[in-house]
């Protein structure tokens, strides 16, 4: 490398480094979580500005030295795939099925696991529901959460004030969510991707502000408590039943167990998923899944070819927020007891950043994302307060480097092959 | 060639106004089934306004546009976009292809065929558990589609990514794709653009074997005249908004009006 | 009645806040056609550092009220407009050319990023800064209900209005507005007419950054409490004005604002304060329904 290569580098990686201390002094330099105490209400921490600019000075000179290494091109959907799709594919996700299967047998299997992976399970659903609206119909729904809640919030109510199942109060739920994803629906169809986006954001504040403040119904800030616990077939997973009821443990002759109904759970949402991944694939085929994609690559052309763009629109919201509403039902009756807390806009961007970085339309790829920014805050405590930070960072950093996210395929519905297609 | 002179759509007095701006100004003109109508004219003369207003896209500002089929007359101005397509059965192409990138090329035309398959899925209803009748029209959808890509050759890129294609058969596909929907006038806005002059010829070959094979008229914007002049029944010619010509090809070659508009055109462009 | 004006003058001041927002809205919305998500997060690093240049001088002994307002404008505006900077550099321009929902994702990842970067390194709680700028009048009394106007409103109002018209003399006589109005028209062309796209494009988000941070010193001023959070809320309601008062229009989002501020202030007062925010977003979803090019926009036409 010539003299000349080397001081264009260092110039860029100069200028950088200014430009990270301006970022740094008073936000980094100046610290004002501090108690009063000090006097002056702030402490200086310009070691950290000087980590700061050292890094990004370094960062810059270094990225030079990368081979081959550029942002994506912006060719948007021509990219060449990652991996290939099809049978390979569709082999890891039954691999991926019996492992999850036979999960609380394995030996190294626990509460805490089996726990763990519940709640990656609900995180799946709602990738693979948020993944209808957003990867297939290519519309931005940033307020999921809400449909979350409205399930939720549903399910309890119907479960305590009408008494209901589970397995009753769950599919009302959600028929409850896909009405609001309907309601949603109408009055953003005919706007564009941006304006269409913070509509939602705004939906789902709207949402989470009537939780808050209509205590009426929604309990107000607290919540609602007390929510029934799923039985298996009337018998409950309890450990002194009521008179004249059988409860779970006694009916098989086991001792009472606090881990059976968690494992129980955790069947259930297996269930819930496995459906929801069978049905989502099904949809995928059919007329209206094909009518999302083609929403999604061009509205304009959709309209030539006689497809309605607002019913292919209010279809994908509501059965996304159907999906998302029983996912929240499954969340209500697991944690007993629900509040506002769970449904606000970090919710949403969780969800978005499963949707993101599996690969804006992938089943397998939301899967990963899924496990892996479920499991990743449990690996440390560091790691569950950097994790928002983390999810935003990567979001942008997808976008310029995967913009398919981490496995960028796509497997067509529909095959032409021996007549039948595969 | 046709015999057939019933008339498939009247355009009467068509005009359409963007704030000053006049782009199409009192046209008229028929279109008759089994006829290949070419709309020609220099850039901005309005001929893909004048698509525009027919396939829905924009309101017209005065005129109007009826449709015949099945005996019936069918106002199209006060129709929504996407019921143009459906209830006149006027499918079209556009001048930047617009083919579903991130789909493959069999899936394209597949997707063309929706309101068919929506129906036969019962809503999707049906098709969501499996019914045979479903089963046997998607066999049936994928058998269109196969017919389509074997007339233009793409058989075997039927799973491939449509956006992967190259230019020239992009564009064919997109008239396929159009053809899926089963229409009754076909409208092609510039299917000739960027294409050398084999591709050109191809084209023009295969517009011609959609009129004879099948039961339906074209509408054809163009520019490049060995296309217009060697496959057009009919040709309409605009200019600033305005109809100047309207008549055979070997008429219109000679219409003073027409030379005069092309001024500065090579006189080749025309022969 | 008097109750009313109270309201109005509130109103009006929270009006000028959001209306300060909403153009940096509406000049990157107009120039290259996105929603920039994190322009909130700019105003709410608009306040913090506003607050932070505050304790620094309080700390090293500058009081004098007029020079410590001066030096904290300029501190503000100065490293907000940086980090606008770096955002337009990092997260949109490396996908102008991108499929349609990436910049929008991009956008919303560096909202969550910055919100939480803020939140680690400053802490979640609230942050007060003493009153800096006190006093006001009284403008009429009506049976025991006094309306009062303070300093800090006419202040606030004043400056922006001074900075509107400002703004818009840039964008009608300098040659930085007319290349933005260039690019807004025809980005293709304006290249090929050799404007610096890139630049002019980078320096509409740091004029809209220095708005925000413009805003961000009133609020910090006029309420005296901020938190991360801020920019969350303030952003939706500042894009609402923007939408209202018509996208890409400046006189639009000023008026937008104002409005914006009046409905927030006279909803909270005669109904509901707790659903405030609700009103608002109620407005967004009016207009976008009914009327989508705003009060002062002109529709968009379609280009198939």
């Amino acid at each position: 490398m010539t003299a000349q290569d080397w001081a264009g580098r260092i110039k860029g990686a100069a200028l950088a480094g200014l430009v990270a201390f301006a970022l740094a002094v008073p936000l980094v330099g100046i610290d004002t979580n501090v108690d009063d105490a000090t006097g002056h209400g702030f402490t200086t921490r310009f070691s950290w500005v000087v980590i700061a600019v050292a890094s990004v000075f370094a960062g810059k000179l270094a990225l030079g030295f990368v081979p081959h290494f550029h942002w994506a091109a912006p060719q948007g959907l021509r990219r060449r795939t990652t991996l290939k799709a099809g049978r390979g594919v569709f082999l890891i996700g039954l691999a991926a099925a019996v492992f999850a299967l036979a999960l609380p047998m394995l030996p190294f299997s626990s509460r805490y696991l089996v726990d763990l992976a519940t709640t990656v399970l609900i995180y799946i659903m709602l990738g693979w529901g948020l993944n209808i609206v957003v990867g297939l119909a290519g519309l931005l729904n940033l307020g999921y959460a809400a449909f979350y809640a409205v399930g939720a919030y549903s399910f309890a109510l119907v479960a305590q004030d009408w008494g209901l199942s589970f397995w009753l109060a769950l599919p009302i739920a959600g028929l409850l969510a896909a009405l609001f994803g309907i309601l949603l629906g109408l009055p953003v169809l005919r706007l564009r991707g941006d304006y269409l986006a913070i509509v939602t954001l705004g939906f789902g504040e709207i949402v989470r502000i009537v939780l808050i403040n209509w205590g009426s119904v929604t309990g107000g800030p607290n919540g609602i408590d007390g929510i029934p616990r799923p039985s298996f077939f009337g018998m409950p997973f309890v450990r002194n039943p009521p008179e004249g009821i059988t409860s779970f443990s006694q009916f098989f002759h086991l001792d009472f167990d606090p881990g059976q109904r968690i494992v129980f759970l955790y069947y259930v949402i297996l269930l819930l998923a496995l459906l929801t991944n069978l049905f989502s694939l099904r949809l995928r085929r059919l007329p209206v899944g094909l009518a999302w994609e083609a929403l999604r690559d061009d509205e304009i052309a959709c309209r030539a070819l006689g497809i309605n763009p607002t019913s292919v629109k209010l279809s994908a919201f509501a059965i996304s927020a159907m999906l998302g509403g029983i996912a929240g039902a499954f969340f209500a009756t697991r944690q007993g007891f629900i509040s506002p807390e769970s449904f606000g806009f970090q919710e949403s961007a969780t969800v978005l950043a499963i949707v993101v970085l599996g690969g804006l339309g992938s089943q397998l790829g939301v899967v990963l994302a899924a496990v892996v920014l479920v499991t990743l805050p449990e690996f440390g405590r560091e790691f569950d307060q950097f994790r928002m930070l983390l999810f935003g960072a990567a979001m942008v950093a997808i976008m310029l480097w995967r913009p398919r996210g981490l496995l960028s395929a796509r497997a067509p519905s529909i095959r032409l092959g021996a007549g039948d297609p595969a | 060639m046709s015999v057939d002179k019933t008339p498939l759509l009247e355009v009467a007095r068509l005009s359409m106004r963007f704030g000053g701006v006049l782009a199409v100004d009192d046209v008229s003109f028929t279109a008759y089934a089994h006829d290949i109508t070419a709309i020609i004219g220099p850039n901005g003369a309005g001929k893909t306004t004048v698509f525009n207003c027919l396939t829905g896209f924009y309101r017209p500002s005065g005129g109007k546009l009826v449709f015949h089929r099945d005996g019936r007359a069918i106002p199209l101005q006060h129709l929504a976009g996407y019921r143009i397509a459906r209830i006149a059965g006027i499918a079209r192409t556009f001048q930047n292809v617009r083919l579903f990138a991130g789909m493959t090329v069999l899936e394209n035309l597949i997707v063309a065929q929706h309101a068919r398959l929506t129906r036969a899925s019962l809503y999707n209803f049906g098709g969501l558990i499996g019914l045979p009748s479903y089963r046997r029209a998607e066999k049936s959808a994928v058998e269109t589609a196969r017919y389509w890509l074997d007339l233009l050759g793409l058989t075997a890129r039927a799973d491939d990514n449509a956006g992967n294609l190259p230019y020239g058969q992009q564009r064919r596909l997109e008239i396929a794709r159009a053809m899926c929907t089963d229409p009754t006038l076909l409208c092609v806005d510039e299917p000739a653009a960027g294409l050398n002059p084999h591709e050109s010829h191809e084209l023009a070959r295969l517009l011609v074997t959609i009129r004879d094979r099948h039961e339906l008229g074209v509408l054809l914007i163009e520019h490049d005249m060995s296309v217009v002049m060697g496959i057009s029944d009919h040709i309409v010619v605009l200019n600033y908004g305005k109809k100047i010509a309207d008549g055979s090809a070997a008429e219109v070659r000679r219409d003073p009006a027409v030379i005069a508009a092309y001024l500065g055109e090579d006189e080749e462009e025309m022969a | 009645m008097s109750y009313f004006l109270q309201q109005f003058v509130n109103g009006l001041t929270l009006g000028a806040i959001y209306g300060l927002i909403a153009i940096g809205y509406t000049m990157v919305y107009g120039i290259v056609g996105m929603i920039n998500f994190a322009h909130g997060e700019v105003y709410m690093i608009g306040a913090f550092v506003s607050l932070i240049t505050f304790l620094v001088l309080g700390a090293v002994g500058i009081t004098w009220v007029p020079l410590a307002l001066m030096l904290v404008l300029l501190s503000a505006m100065g490293f907000t407009a940086v980090y606008g900077w770096t955002v337009e550099r990092i997260a949109y321009r490396p996908l102008r050319g991108s499929f349609r929902l990436a910049p929008l994702i991009s956008a919303i990842g560096m909202s969550i990023f910055l919100q939480n970067y803020v939140q680690l390194l400053q802490g979640a709680r609230v942050k007060t800064l003493a009153p800096v700028i006190t006093g006001g009048f009284t403008v009429m009394q009506n049976g025991g209900f006094a309306v009062q106007v303070s300093y800090l409103q006419i202040v606030i109002v004043a400056i922006t209005i001074a900075l509107m018209a400002g703004f818009s003399i840039m964008i009608a006589a300098t040659p930085l507005g007319r290349a933005q109005r260039a690019c807004e028209q025809d980005m293709t062309m304006a290249a090929l007419l050799g404007i610096n796209v890139d630049r002019t494009i980078s320096q509409t988000f740091v004029l809209g950054a220095i708005l925000a941070a413009v805003a961000g010193l009133m609020v910090t001023l006029y309420y005296g409490v901020i938190d991360f959070f801020i920019g969350f809320l303030a952003g939706i309601k500042a894009f609402t004005a923007a939408v209202l008062g018509g996208i890409g229009s400046l006189p639009g989002a000023m008026l937008g604002g104002f409005l914006i501020g009046l409905i927030e202030a006279f909803w909270s007062g005669y109904f509901s304060a707790e659903y405030k925010d609700v009103a608002v977003f109620g407005i967004l979803i009016l207009v976008l329904i009914f009327r989508p090019s705003g009060l002062l926009g002109r529709p968009e036409v379609e280009k198939v």
